[in-house]
């Protein structure tokens, strides 16, 4: 046994005004991090019949189906590209982005056992559901690639850039899913809420339809939309002819800050009373 | 020094304004009580509690339902933050609070293993050092890639016991484990913490089970009411306890809102016919029901005879006698324990009143005494009155002749009675 200034010390007082986040926890935490996330895709996958087959089908289809009623039914103009490579290169961040949102912000209440029991910094759990959530963007990122190289679209070296727009993407869903899963454990309506606005969300970003389409009447109400950004970088990246998006980039960026600054602090002021209202 | 605890508060907010449950209900409340003070009731869980625990000691906290432990346990992990003073803590914590947390019945027992270590605090290499440790402790070598929800219910238990007994942490906090996995086992995870124990590390040990504080713990820290009753040595500590059971008014809102069950009968007495009782005499108790709300159908009364290990010595169940009361009234009546002979010492009653479902249940509804005389016609020392309950038995014996002389001493003297005094 060590002498007694080898352990660390901890102090435990009343929790008053903001806690703050603390980084060296959650990296000391990492080990559960991982943990969490693969518990998540073992869950996932076992004990289903297609099992890792869901991850390629699932963006294909819903691509598939916005393609057919946007370019096909509506007939909006591809951008210059085939409609089915506009809207996988859009759905891509889309589905890293509502993936992480719906998963986060359930994952406080799911994991309400643990919770009640056993202390450790709460943040894990919807940070947890972006690891897990990474797996899934891999795959749908192979998919985009192929998507482009089948099209004939082509691939170039700035499609290497996609891989900051998705981390945008990721960063921004977090700060909303750690939001939600605090608030949803005092207001269960946040379950009912949030699929509508991820709904209303889908058809009020470019992700089946190019921005050219969108009448300028309405391009001021989608220049708030901070995921406006990151799906033209996105486009940008992947598709070619396009002009890179400097300001909408900048407005994400912004924006992205501001809803993950307001997300912690909302989630860290719902936080301290997990264990006595679960 | 290990842990000190000082001017330890904690208050939960009740009744309807303690929260809202959707959003709707949020601003309406908000709306209602615009421009008046809110009015909160609070209850305090745990209302200044002190104490310091010096490093590689073990001390049991002990307290009845409701008195304080489980918070203090809560506060102690961080699960919960305190509403006032200060705990200081040298060292990591780690709880087996709840055993088993983050167990996922679709794992196999190695990746719960993991899961369940992380979850508790171990970092990985922790985690694979005390791997093969772990699996021993569990003996479910065989089931490692098997998913737990195949496993017995033993099984399971003992593989989270053994995951949360190999926490390296230099403090342990303890809560109840014993209570759970069969006979064999409770004595392995007693071994097992006394082992902990001894490796000099710090424990505080939540229990109702006295032998098992007075056996593993220097000293014995009993709560009441949120506040620190007695500190200091363990057996002690066990009487202080037992007082404060017997100590409760059952028909008290305090009391009350501690007692579990849906509520239509409260049991609003329950009290021995006498002080002490002698081991042979039948043990009599009068009880009084009230009726709260009506109930459909029948109500019972089942009495739980509890001696000072926390042991249930014996059930008296009125549905096993066939007696009934009527579900509509309040009601009174009497309960009489003719057998076993109970052992000398302090009993605690734990009281059932139930119709389909339970309405209220009483733990500690009452104590009573037996008093230390033996109801055997010849002079006893204590060696010769062991076992958990006395009985009425008869000996007969009268002498042999020996194995040894019996082919020298054929036809030898009839055998004759030995004398009994």
């Amino acid at each position: 046994m060590s002498s007694a200034a080898d352990y660390p010390t901890i102090v435990i007082r009343p929790r008053v005004g903001f806690g703050g986040v603390h980084p060296r926890e959650l990296w000391e935490a990492r080990f559960l991090l991982l943990r969490l996330a693969r518990r998540d895709l073992t869950l996932r996958y076992r004990q289903t019949a297609l099992g890792v087959t869901w991850v390629i089908l699932q963006p294909l289809l819903a691509a598939g189906v916005l393609s057919f009623v946007f370019g096909r039914v509506a007939k909006l103009s591809g951008e210059g590209v085939p409609y089915f490579a506009l809207t996988m290169s859009g759905y891509v961040g889309w589905s890293c982005f509502s993936t992480i949102v719906s998963k986060a912000s359930s994952s406080i209440l799911a994991n309400a056992g643990m919770i009640s029991k056993v202390f450790f910094p709460r943040l894990l759990l919807p940070l947890s559901t972006v690891v897990s959530t990474l797996v899934d963007v891999a795959v749908a990122v192979v998919l985009l690639l192929g998507v482009l190289l089948i099209t004939g679209v082509g691939i170039s070296v700035k499609i290497f850039f996609i891989i900051p727009m998705l981390v945008g993407f990721a960063f921004i869903a977090f700060g909303i899913g750690a939001a939600m899963s605090a608030l949803a454990v005092p207001y269960r309506d946040i379950n009912y809420v949030l699929p509508v606005m991820l709904q209303l969300l889908l058809y009020g970003s470019p992700i089946a339809y190019g921005l050219s389409n969108v009448p300028s009447s309405v391009r001021r109400f989608i220049d708030f939309n901070p995921l406006v950004g990151l799906l033209e970088g996105m486009r940008w990246a992947s598709l070619p002819g396009r002009d890179f998006p400097t300001s909408a980039l900048v407005r994400s960026v912004v924006g992205g800050m501001v809803i993950v600054v307001i997300g912690l602090l909302v989630f860290e002021r719902v936080e301290r009373d997990f264990a006595d209202v679960i | 020094m290990a842990v000190r605890v000082r001017d330890l508060r904690k208050s939960y907010i009740l009744g309807k304004g303690a929260r809202a449950n959707t959003l709707a209900e949020h601003f309406s409340s908000k709306l209602r009580t615009l421009g008046k003070r809110e009015q909160r009731e609070t209850m305090d869980a745990l209302s200044g509690v002190n104490f310091e625990v010096a490093r590689g000691e073990a001390v049991g906290i002990v307290g009845r339902n409701g008195a304080g432990k489980s918070t203090l346990l809560k506060v102690l992990t961080r699960v919960t933050s305190p509403s006032q003073g200060e705990i200081t803590l040298h060292g990591r914590v780690g709880s087996l609070l709840e055993i088993g947390t983050g167990f996922h019945p679709e794992l196999t027992g190695r990746e719960n293993i993991f899961l369940n270590g992380s979850i508790l605090g171990m970092r990985k290499e922790e985690v694979q050092r005390n791997f093969d440790a772990i699996v021993d402790f569990a003996e479910v070598s065989k089931f490692l890639d098997t998913p737990v929800k195949r496993y017995s219910s033993g099984m399971y238990v003992r593989l989270a016991f053994a995951v949360a007994a190999h926490l390296p942490t230099e403090i342990l906090l303890i809560d109840e484990v014993l209570a759970v996995g069969d006979a064999a086992f409770k004595s392995r995870s007693i071994s097992k913490m006394k082992e902990i124990v001894h490796e000099g590390r710090t424990i505080l040990f939540v229990s109702h089970h006295m032998p098992s504080v007075v056996e593993l713990c220097s000293r014995g820290i009993v709560l009441d009411h949120g506040k620190v009753a007695f500190d200091g040595a363990p057996q002690a500590a066990a009487r202080v306890y037992l007082d404060t059971l017997a100590s409760s008014d059952l028909r008290s809102d305090d009391e009350r809102g501690r007692r579990r069950g849906t509520g239509e009968y409260r049991l609003a007495r329950f009290e021995p016919t006498k002080e002490g009782f002698t081991p042979d005499e039948p043990k009599t108790f009068e009880f009084e029901l009230d009726h709260i709300r009506d109930l459909a159908g029948d109500i019972a009364i089942s009495a739980h005879v509890i001696d000072e290990s926390g042991d249930e010595v014996v059930q008296c169940d009125s549905r096993a006698m066939g007696v009934w009361m009527n579900g509509t009234q309040s009601a009174r009546g009497e309960l009489s324990i003719e057998h076993p002979w109970l052992q000398p010492g302090r009993y605690t009653m734990h009281i059932i009143v139930h119709g389909i479902t339970v309405t209220d249940s009483a733990l500690s509804a009452c104590t009573f005494e037996v008093l230390p005389v033996y109801p055997f016609p010849s002079l006893v020392d204590k060696w010769s009155t062991g076992g958990r309950v006395l009985s009425r038995f008869d000996w007969k014996a009268e002498s042999t002749q020996d194995r040894r002389n019996a082919n020298d001493a054929l036809g030898a003297t009839a055998p004759k009675e030995i004398d009994r005094t």
